[in-house]
């Protein structure tokens, strides 16, 4: 104490101002507790990784951190050349190795890249959080962890599949091509990289042209478990990219996570080349709050739903169906709620939404936003100061929403909920059924019948009850209508990888 | 504040709990990670939260001056650290608690009404609050009988409170529902509400004496239950989780947990305390730390 009074005038009122800011009574804020990034290194610049080596690419692109807006990095980008490279060498690594490998040995890589994946956790959670904007909690407790359980649990297949389809004799399809989107960018690697591996695939993999760099990680990962060359070749690059993956007639089957839109090109680019085709794409999913929910419970739900991953998630929770007779209950209490969630750096351990992927998805959300006051929804948004630097949105709720507005029709993949209310639950089902798409859903009740016969009559691949943005490797995922076709993880999983 | 309404909840209206939502998100207030001038301002908050306890049937006149003169001062050589909220002890020793603590503005709080079973008859009960108000108690701390309420009996239960209040006069009412006998999420809920609409100005986890006591999830049901009703009613309540609570890393957590709950306006030994008695220690430990960067050993803080 006396050390500090003993500071020039000026010196110590900023200092006394700073440290009030810090306060644990009056502070509007913890004090930082930034995870150190000290054990990252990223390289000035990445090649393609093809045929187990580094190969230069026709052009290159920066990524960025878009907390910061700070250079992360320079990757190449593929063109037409590199991505035939890349087939063939996947082409040549399936019929001269990963084909004849026994599944027990194929198993034994995989187990391999899981534990290499949790002895590195820590450094592709931070890289995550750096290229991509998640907060460090996120990446740490959530990606990371189901990453490497993906691997683990496709690992324990792998000499296995003839038991998972009794009676059938299941035949691996030859060389995948992986298009991946950049809310989950390690994680959606892992969910398509094992199970194809695990089926005795090959893999060309196209990571998202905002977030590359932990996929290049994750190729020195397989690279130090011994991978055989060209096993996984992951090229680089925006849309003409994965364009030129799609379109390339060396590969058997096409696995996509992205928008709708880019799904629906796809799927035409895709007519009658005879590959085998899995998309899992965009969402709209309802949330339902029936009143004689767990309330408080319910009301973390909703958050946990729309807030997480700053409402990256294609199965977001983010149409909120609120029986009337709780409704403002139920949106007094999100409002609260909301106004405690840490805003922020992404790599500070108490941040809770961090930055918006990029500058374009940013102009996605507002343009949204600023539709939805047009049409008359009610906006509020929690009071946090975001920081000057950066792509940020602040939590954002509308009421007053009618079915028609565009913040209840369109996919926004941001931190905005719209809220809506009930008086039946067949209206409620009603409503949440509504929608071009059917990824995912909540029901919220201390009932458990009601549970079963709202949950039944909704159209949607994955739902939660009393819970919300559950991921488990044994749970198929993927959706009806709009959201997509086929299904990821677990038995169905396995089966888009094999001809059976 | 004012003087509370008395009104039997209406029980329908009450939201269930949802055990694992519950739990997880008690979870996550344990990943807040509290740092430096937070982390300093917190612990010496929780210094002044304590209601330092001893209740054993060795306890004597001695033992509890000396823990009144650590409670009065917990941090010898450095006076800006606490005082702590009160001393709990059993009514044969509040005067003698009294006594010692007297201008020093911590509080005497006695266990009463047939501590910590409850198993004895309301006469004998209420006879105890009013001989510990007497002998000089500023609070007590009652517990209800579980056996009442585990029977259905919410209303007898209710009833009791009532009538402790009532002995009780200007001394403050904690009311120890004792969690680890209740079981459920649900009962933690409903015990709470009786207490509150029976004029509870504290409601507290558990005598220390079952376990599981304290628990955040526990602690957390029951700070959502005076959140909403404060809401209904305007009148605030004030939360003691007791018990279980023994390192300072702990009861940050808690800190964390009440202010993301209830918000600063709880963060007072007025609103929030921690009944324990080794936290005390932990809690010194750990400002020294902050203070000086290093850690000392147990021999260089008294043990009472």
């Amino acid at each position: 104490m006396a050390a500090e009074r003993a500071g020039s005038g000026g010196g110590r009122s900023r200092k006394v101002a700073k440290k009030r800011d810090h306060d644990f009574v009056t502070g509007t804020s913890y004090a930082p507790a930034p995870e150190s990034s000290a054990q990252v290194k990223i390289a000035k610049s990445y090649d393609l990784f093809i045929g187990g080596k580094w190969v230069k690419g026709s052009k290159r692109m920066k990524t960025i951190n878009p907390a910061t807006e700070k250079v992360l990095s320079e990757v190449a980008v593929a063109g037409p050349k590199e991505v035939d490279l890349a087939v063939k060498a996947a082409r040549k690594a399936y019929n001269n190795v990963w084909k004849k490998m026994p599944g027990r040995e194929r198993g034994k890589y995989l187990f391999r890249v899981a534990r290499l994946l949790q002895e590195r956790a820590r450094e592709f959670a931070v890289l995550e959080s750096m290229d991509g904007g998640k907060p460090i909690r996120e990446s740490r407790d959530v990606d990371l962890p189901l990453v490497a359980a993906h691997f683990f649990y496709h690992a324990g297949w792998a000499d296995k599949l003839d038991y998972a389809f009794p009676g059938r004799k299941p035949q691996s399809l030859g060389v995948a091509g992986q298009v991946i989107p950049w809310n989950f960018p390690l994680l959606m690697a892992a969910w398509k990289l094992a199970p194809a591996l695990a089926c005795g695939n090959t893999v060309v993999l196209k990571p998202a042209e905002t977030t590359p760099l932990t996929a290049l990680l994750l190729a020195q990962v397989f690279e130090e478990a011994g991978l055989p060359d060209g096993v996984v070749n992951i090229v680089t690059g925006a849309g003409a990219t994965g364009q030129a993956l799609v379109e390339h007639p060396g590969v058997d089957k096409i696995a996509f996570t992205g928008s709708t839109g880019v799904g629906k090109m796809i799927q035409r680019a895709l007519a009658k080349s005879g590959k085998k085709h899995t998309l899992e794409l965009g969402g709209k999913a309802a949330h339902l709050i029936f009143d004689d929910a767990p309330i408080n419970q319910a009301v973390e739900g909703i958050v946990n739903g729309i807030f997480f991953n700053q409402g990256h998630v294609c199965c977001a929770g983010s149409r909120l169906l609120v029986q009337e007779g709780v409704a403002d209950l139920v949106i007094r209490k999100l409002k609260r709620r909301m106004e405690t969630l840490v805003v922020g750096d992404p790599l500070d351990k108490n941040t809770d939404v961090g930055a918006i992927n990029s500058k374009e998805q940013l102009g996605r959300i507002k343009g949204l936003v600023a539709a939805g006051e047009k049409e008359g929804a009610c906006s509020w948004q929690s009071g946090q100061r975001l920081p000057g630097k950066g792509y940020w949105f602040k939590p954002t709720i509308f009421t007053d929403c009618a079915q028609s507005h565009r913040v209840v029709q369109e996919e926004i993949f941001g931190p905005v909920l719209a809220i809506q209310t009930f008086r039946t639950p067949e209206e409620g089902i009603e409503k949440a059924n509504n929608t071009p798409y059917g990824l995912s859903g909540g029901v919220w009740t201390d009932k458990g019948s009601k549970i079963f016969k709202v949950t039944s009559a909704m159209r949607a691949g994955v739902l939660w009850a009393n819970t919300y943005n559950k991921f488990d490797p044994t749970s198929p995922f993927g959706g009806y209508k709009e959201s997509g076709v086929g299904r990821e993880g677990g038995l169905h999983g396995l089966a888009a990888y094999l001809e059976i | 504040m004012g003087v509370p309404t008395i009104e039997f909840p209406d029980l329908k209206s009450i939201p269930t709990v949802d055990q694992v939502g519950v739990e997880e998100r008690a979870a996550r207030f344990q990943t807040r990670s509290i740092k430096a001038e937070t982390k300093l301002s917190a612990l010496r908050l929780a210094v002044t939260m304590l209601d330092v306890t001893t209740l054993e049937g060795a306890d004597s006149p001695g033992k509890v001056r000396q823990m009144c003169a650590k409670a009065m001062r917990p941090m010898p050589e450095d006076p800006s650290v606490g005082p702590a909220a009160a001393v709990c002890v059993y009514p044969s020793l509040v005067r003698v608690a009294a006594e010692e603590v007297e201008g020093s503005g911590v509080k005497v709080a006695s266990v009463a009404t047939a501590f910590p079973s409850g198993q004895s008859r309301m006469k004998e009960r209420l006879a105890e609050v009013r001989w510990a108000v007497a002998e000089g108690a500023d609070e007590i701390d009652m517990v209800i009988s579980r056996g009442k309420f585990l029977r259905g009996d919410y209303r007898g239960v209710f009833n009791e409170i009532v009538r402790c209040k009532e002995a009780c006069g200007e001394a403050h009412l904690k009311v120890i529902i004792e969690t680890g006998e209740l079981r459920t999420y649900d009962n933690v809920r409903i015990a709470s509400e009786l207490a509150m609409g029976a004029g509870a100005d504290f409601i507290k986890t558990s005598t220390g004496k079952v376990q599981p006591a304290a628990t955040m999830p526990v602690t957390l049901v029951m700070l959502e239950a005076i959140q909403d009703y404060i809401d209904r009613t305007g009148r605030k309540v004030g939360m003691k989780p007791a018990g279980g609570i023994s390192s300072a890393k702990l009861a940050l957590h808690y800190l964390v947990m009440v202010k993301e709950t209830l918000g600063a306006g709880w963060l007072s030994n007025e609103w929030f305390r921690f009944g324990a008695s080794s936290l005390t220690n932990d809690l010194l430990m750990q400002i020294r730390k902050q203070q000086s960067g290093r850690y000392q050993s147990g021999d260089y803080f008294s043990k009472d």
